[in-house]
């Protein structure tokens, strides 16, 4: 583990942002036998609102609990791209859910990755999973955590019923994470207007 | 004694504050909260209306913060260890159960999550704007003792404290956390039931007919009887004798309150609580508590990166005050920076204490967030010169 990671992952309430800031959190200080701090925004909106959340994973203890410029920003809707993407570090990864994402100006040298995580948690039949397919991505692309720390916070972190179908998510985010490095997407994906998914 | 296994979920966890909070007070052996749920406290009752069915205890949403504050009170007199959790606008309501509970020294804690105020103000963004309150907050004098953890470990750690110190002394103990700390998450870990020390209730061996339900014990702290085995006490928010009734006169008032305020200040060195580093030699002693303590680190990380000598002085006990440690570190240092969410609260305590031997910098935050480290710098920097 690095010295000092700071990410935030931001999107739409009931996206389970949340649940993918814990499970990376969990990743970090239970599994990697590092320290990690997650705080999230809590605001009186529950559902459909900006919600987002912060981790920062280091090999010493986190003092200031809060992100200030994210190593790592991962964004599951337009307007968090739009608050969120001009506050990340110069050379940082910004980490997409492409369908749902435009991207347009970026700070200087940011890796951008893009994954259609809804559509892949589609094809496993919940879409309510594509944040833990996202956490799969994340976990390839950024290579900040091994990828069973964080399998096995996936597990650890989700109702017994659910265990096998999110550790499919992970791994099926994960893989196309692999594809993407290795250049085996097609770079021309379609996106949908972003337009017509925010009404 | 060690804790009941039953409560103690051992092991390492992934836990925001609150739930590290309420997990300490099952392994403390708590088993019964009486609770108005408030933001940001809100998830160490949920967490204890669920996990207490499986260990053999009791929650009751009641319908006001009165309620809960003076129905915990009832079943620590029917035995158990009981607690309630609140933040401001609850815990103002509190204020006059908070009273009883001091003049019937019933041992229970209460858990202030700190958020902004006055009135319903920042229901989820930090402060530590109740430090007077918890200190003064009900009439009369007294003692009481307050702790304030600074991470979910912590909250863990100090709610097992707070319970073991209320039996020790008979007192309400509070534990004022705020809402980053609450609502926080990191590792905590939750060592085995056998390696948590536990402070059983102080009960009387007296039999019944002989006992004094007030009379106090070296430590100027009296037992308790235990309900249902044939003592017959009176419990009375009134001035009371030795056996609980009503003695309204200057001498027993005298008597009883210089007690009450006793049993905690001739003990303030086996209650005091704080993390002392690098003080010897220090030019700037920054004082702080909760999170402000973690904010401030960094801004000392970065003044000694400058070549400053900055000493850390982290009060774990807000109250009973350290005077004494602050009074000795006043002599050796040129000045105190104390950071903190309020607009001056805790600061006057360290400018009493200090007595003018050493400059006492205060860096005021409403709340809402907390401290931008390089404004905790800045002070540090202006008062080493």
């Amino acid at each position: 583990m690095q010295h000092l990671t700071e990410i935030r992952i931001a999107g739409f309430g009931g996206q389970g942002v949340i649940l993918s800031a814990i499970v990376i959190g969990k990743a970090g200080c239970i599994f990697e036998g590092g320290y990690s701090t997650m705080t999230q925004s809590f605001g009186p909106e529950a559902r459909g609102g900006a919600c987002s959340a912060q981790v920062i994973l280091s090999d010493q203890p986190v003092l200031y609990p809060y992100v200030t410029r994210p190593d790592i920003l991962v964004v599951m809707s337009q307007e968090a791209y739009t608050i969120f993407a001009p506050q990340v570090r110069e050379n940082g990864i910004l980490v997409i859910e492409q369908d749902l994402v435009r991207v347009d100006k970026l700070p200087a040298g940011v890796r951008v990755y893009s994954c259609p995580a809804t559509r892949l948690a589609e094809d496993l039949g919940k879409k309510m999973v594509l944040n833990i397919v996202m956490v799969g991505f994340f976990g390839a692309v950024s290579g900040v955590l091994k990828p069973d720390s964080l399998r096995d916070a996936v597990a650890a972190s989700v109702p017994e019923a659910y265990r096998d179908l999110n550790r499919k998510a992970f791994d099926k985010g994960y893989e196309y994470g692999i594809k993407t490095l290795n250049g085996e997407i097609p770079a021309e994906e379609p996106q949908i207007e972003v337009a017509a998914l925010e009404t | 004694m060690h804790a009941d296994p039953a409560g103690v979920l051992t092991g390492s966890h992934f836990l925001d504050g609150d739930h590290a909070c309420c997990e300490g007070a099952l392994a403390a052996g708590a088993r019964f909260s009486s609770g108005y749920p408030i933001t940001p406290s809100t998830e160490v009752v949920e967490r204890f209306a669920s996990r207490v069915p499986t260990v053999g205890g009791t929650f009751i949403q009641m319908e006001d913060e009165l309620a809960a504050s003076i129905t915990l009170q009832g079943a620590v007199w029917g035995g158990a260890k009981a607690f309630t959790v609140t933040s401001g606008p609850g815990f103002s309501l509190m204020m006059e159960h908070i009273g009883l509970a001091i003049m019937t020294e019933t041992p229970c804690v209460f858990v202030d999550v700190q958020r902004g105020g006055p009135s319903t103000g920042l229901p989820t963004l930090p402060a530590q704007g109740d430090m007077m309150q918890v200190r003064w907050g009900s009439h009369g004098d007294y003692e009481i003792i307050a702790l304030c953890p600074n991470s979910p470990q912590e909250c863990f750690d100090l709610t097992v404290t707070a319970f073991n110190y209320s039996e020790q002394y008979r007192v309400p103990v509070f534990v004022m956390m705020d809402e980053v700390v609450g609502h926080m998450t990191e590792k905590v870990v939750i060592p085995p039931a056998e390696q948590i020390e536990v402070t059983p209730r102080r009960y009387t061996t007296i039999p019944p007919g002989e006992f004094l339900a007030f009379e106090p014990k070296d430590d100027l702290v009296p037992d308790m009887p235990r309900t249902g085995e044939g003592y017959n006490v009176h419990v009375t928010g009134l001035t009371h004798d030795n056996r609980g009734y009503p003695d309204m006169t200057p001498a027993q008032q005298d008597k009883l309150v210089k007690r009450l305020c006793n049993k905690i200040r001739q003990n303030v060195d086996k209650i005091t609580l704080y993390e002392a580093d690098q003080i010897e030699g220090a030019d700037v002693a920054v004082v702080s508590y909760g999170i402000t303590s973690r904010v401030a680190q960094r801004a000392i990380d970065l003044a000694r990166d400058k070549g400053i000598k900055v000493g850390k002085f982290r009060l774990i006990t807000a109250w009973p005050f350290p005077e004494k440690q602050i009074a000795e570190i006043a002599a050796k240092v040129k000045a105190f920076v104390v950071p903190e969410l309020n607009l001056g609260q805790m600061v006057r305590e360290v400018e009493r204490a200090a007595a003018g031997k050493a400059v006492v910098r205060h860096v005021p935050h409403a709340g809402g967030s907390v401290h931008k480290p390089e404004d905790i710098l800045q002070a540090i920097m202006e008062v080493a010169r």
